[in-house]
């Protein structure tokens, strides 16, 4: 019996409200295999994304899951290293460590106190090869003593995705890829995929000068959840949504995309 | 305290032997090693077919060639002796961790092997299997084994009856040999033939005031080693490790699996004492002896001191590749041989705030280390300087705290280029931020700008240009880090750079 056929047989004769329930069983049972793990009842953590967040499954920024960043250019990766760089500032409150994976790395610790990261709480591991890369991706992601671990790499398929996906299923080490590869038709495990682009930035009355970092965040793919796109502000201290409008203007754009 | 045992080897042509394992086409002919000495050439070394035709050492070349018309004369090396040993005691490591040259003869090894035999099934079998492994090799040997190292000395170069002597047997087994067999000097020796002392049964009963007014308290020294009344330090050619476990294999071991198996067996020994005595692995050594004589030998090291089975064996897993067993591995040597002291927190109920400092962190880090290589692992700290590029210095030590605060009062790029690239650019106005910048042959107008901030060299480590930095936004948001190299002037061209992007 399938599932479609189970819900008609069980709904048959029973009220609105019972499939609905039975509709939302499934729908968390259907998380759950697919490693979200609900939230415990009263806690729900904040990544500080605002709006972003409610997008996600269960409204929830999933930290047991893979997020892949598409960074063609160095001012797309600066901007998703500022990106990733706020959020780690949120994932490592708790005082875990954090690993840094690349082989071609540009990132300049010294930046990271801007965005509330102490940057001697990162380990950098600068490799030479690509497979060096994902093999130590995969196995901090099983270190539980730490919160997060961000690999640039140039492409990632499905096999290693899948591995990688299942690694954090079972720890809970977020993990962030920047992915150097623009191609968008790359299929892979991902949980979600951002694109981060710069945006020029905002000055009371004109004043001159630059002020604080803004970005075009685009979730270009989301897991059981809905892609989007906003604009946000790093305000020294938390995020900042720039536009609310914006995102009335792309509703279109997130149903073409609502596939993934 | 355990009765000790020892093996006297006595290699009876090691030279001659050895030359022929390298030149089997000499098996048949006799040959001499010689040495020039004063314008002579004196035999040093002989085969056993020279010596059989009646050449014995000490005998100029010239005779010898005399006495026997075919001899092959062959130079010898000053110390190769004493290297074959050394390689030879190395080789002998698998049947007792202490193997020394044998000091008085330079022929020989003697080794302390209280324990070992049993291993082997018995002193017999023991003795039987070193004999045919270096007849296999090629080396005709002489041995015995006994309770001191003086009697299996004698027994083993003078010895008629057996080469085992067993427990308490040893002073019954010396009486009727010759008194070179307890190791005398040669004068001693001729002193004691002319009195007509031609065993030891004739002169061992004597008062010892008596022997030492005739023969010297050497003399005494040597008797009482040979009897076990005097204790004789044996100089073992590897120290002795601490923490150090064997695994001899009865069948040689050729698979994957049987090595991962060896070496489970040997780290849960290890750990078990190192544990027990407060200690944790900082540096482990592997090492295997196949059975064609090869020693092969991988090693670890962490990053903390550990001696958590699991962990230990994640790391030699990693090697295990590089083992080529080839015909089979017959024996494992664990050693650790770094150890540090290991102060067992009280395990918590719940785990504390997790950190750096956690043993899963320190593991992640051993196995990378392990895998990849230690020089990959990079951790920053801030340093009070202003040269961009040397604003961070790395740590040292994954437990070291930073001296100074990270600075955030100026703007830093997020991405730092390694090296600055030069940029074309057009400034209108001196000491301004350009107008528009070429970059990677694409241009940039400059919509927003901060700066100048001025970072002057470091002028006592190198000479050149300050630098006057500006943070600039193009037309489509993107941020940059530009400098000006140098002062503005007329005279001279001043090169712009980029150093960096903004988030």
């Amino acid at each position: 019996m399938t599932v479609i056929d189970r819900i008609q047989y069980e709904t048959n004769g029973r009220t609105m409200d019972a499939k609905k329930e039975l509709i939302g069983k499934l729908q968390k049972d259907i998380l759950l295999w697919q490693g979200y793990k609900p939230q415990e009842s009263g806690v729900t953590e904040q990544i500080g994304l605002g709006k972003i967040e409610t997008v996600f499954p269960n409204g929830v920024f999933p930290t047991r899951g893979i997020h892949e960043f598409i960074t063609a250019t160095p001012e797309h990766s600066a901007a998703s290293d500022g990106f990733i760089s706020a959020l780690l500032a949120v994932l490592m409150k708790d005082g875990a460590g954090c690993v840094w994976i690349s082989t071609s790395r540009k990132l300049f610790p010294a930046s990271l106190r801007t965005f509330n990261v102490d940057p001697e709480r990162i380990i950098f591991m600068d490799v030479h090869k690509e497979q060096d890369v994902l093999w130590i991706m995969e196995e901090a992601l099983k270190c539980d003593g730490l919160s997060a671990v961000i690999a640039e790499i140039n492409t990632l398929n499905l096999t290693e995705s899948r591995r990688l996906q299942l690694a954090v299923e079972k720890n809970g080490v977020t993990g962030f890829i920047l992915r150097k590869d623009e191609r968008k038709a790359v299929s892979n495990m991902a949980t979600a995929r951002w694109k981060i682009t710069p945006l020029p930035s905002y000055t009371e009355d004109e004043l001159p000068g630059i002020g604080f970092p803004r970005w075009n965040v685009e979730l270009l793919k989301v897991r059981n959840g809905n892609p989007g796109c906003w604009k946000l502000e790093w305000a020294g201290d938390r995020f900042f949504a720039v536009d609310d409008e914006i995102k009335k203007n792309v509703s279109y754009y997130e149903e073409q995309r609502q596939i993934g | 305290m355990m009765e000790k045992r020892y093996v006297s080897m006595w290699f009876c042509h090691l030279l001659a032997d050895w030359q022929v394992i390298r030149r089997p086409e000499l098996k048949d002919i006799p040959f001499v090693f010689v040495v020039p000495d004063h314008g002579r050439r004196i035999v040093t070394a002989v085969s056993p077919q020279a010596q059989m035709r009646g050449i014995e050492t000490g005998m100029r070349a010239a005779d010898a060639k005399a006495i026997c018309p075919g001899l092959e004369v062959i130079d010898e090396k000053p110390g190769r002796t004493l290297k074959l040993l050394k390689a030879l005691g190395e080789w002998c490591i698998r049947y007792s961790p202490i193997v020394a040259v044998d000091e008085f003869s330079s022929e020989g090894l003697n080794m302390e092997v209280s324990g070992c035999p049993h291993l082997w099934g018995g002193e017999r079998e023991y003795l039987k299997d070193i004999k045919s492994h270096l007849k296999a090799k090629g080396y005709t040997v002489r041995l015995a084994i006994a309770d001191t190292l003086g009697a299996a000395w004698a027994i083993s170069r003078f010895g008629k009856v057996t080469p085992l002597i067993s427990s308490g047997a040893h002073v019954e087994a010396l009486l009727p040999l010759p008194p070179e067999a307890l190791r005398l000097e040669k004068a001693t020796v001729v002193k004691l033939q002319k009195l007509g002392f031609n065993h030891v049964k004739s002169f061992i009963g004597m008062p010892r005031s008596v022997l030492r007014r005739r023969f010297g308290e050497s003399f005494l020294l040597r008797i009482a080693q040979a009897l076990g009344a005097q204790t004789e330090s044996i100089n073992s050619i590897t120290l002795p490790v601490d923490f150090q476990e064997r695994l001899p294999c009865l069948e040689p071991i050729k698979t994957r699996k049987g090595i991962e198996i060896a070496i489970t067996r040997l780290l849960e020994s290890l750990c078990f004492r190192l544990e027990k005595e407060g200690k944790g692995l900082r540096t482990g050594v592997l090492t295997g002896y196949r059975v064609d004589g090869k020693v092969i030998r991988i090693d670890i090291g962490t990053n903390a001191p550990t001696h958590s089975v699991s962990h230990l064996f994640k790391l030699f897993e990693l090697k295990i590749d590089q083992i080529r067993p080839d015909l089979g591995i017959e024996l494992f040597i664990l050693a650790a041989v770094k150890v540090d002291n290991l102060i067992v927190p009280q395990e918590a109920l719940w785990d504390g705030t997790p950190g750096l400092n956690g043993k899963s962190v320190i593991q992640l880090l051993d196995r990378v280390a392990g895998k990849v290589g230690a020089h990959v692992i990079h951790r920053y700290l801030p340093d009070t300087r202003y040269w961009p590029e040397r604003s961070v210095k790395e740590a040292a030590f994954t437990a070291e705290k930073a001296l100074s605060q990270w600075r955030t009062d100026r703007p830093r790029p997020t991405e730092l280029l390694r090296k600055p690239e030069p940029i074309e650019v057009m400034a209108l106005i001196p000491d301004h931020p350009p107008k528009f910048f070429v970059y990677k042959a694409v241009r940039h107008q400059v919509v927003k700008a901060d700066g100048p901030e001025r970072i002057e060299r470091e002028w006592w480590l190198d000479t050149g240009e300050h630098r006057d930095y500006y943070q600039v936004e193009d037309q489509h948001g993107q941020r940059y880090w530009l400098f000006r190299s140098g002062h503005y002037s007329d005279e001279q061209s001043h090169q712009w750079y980029i150093h960096g992007f903004f988030a």
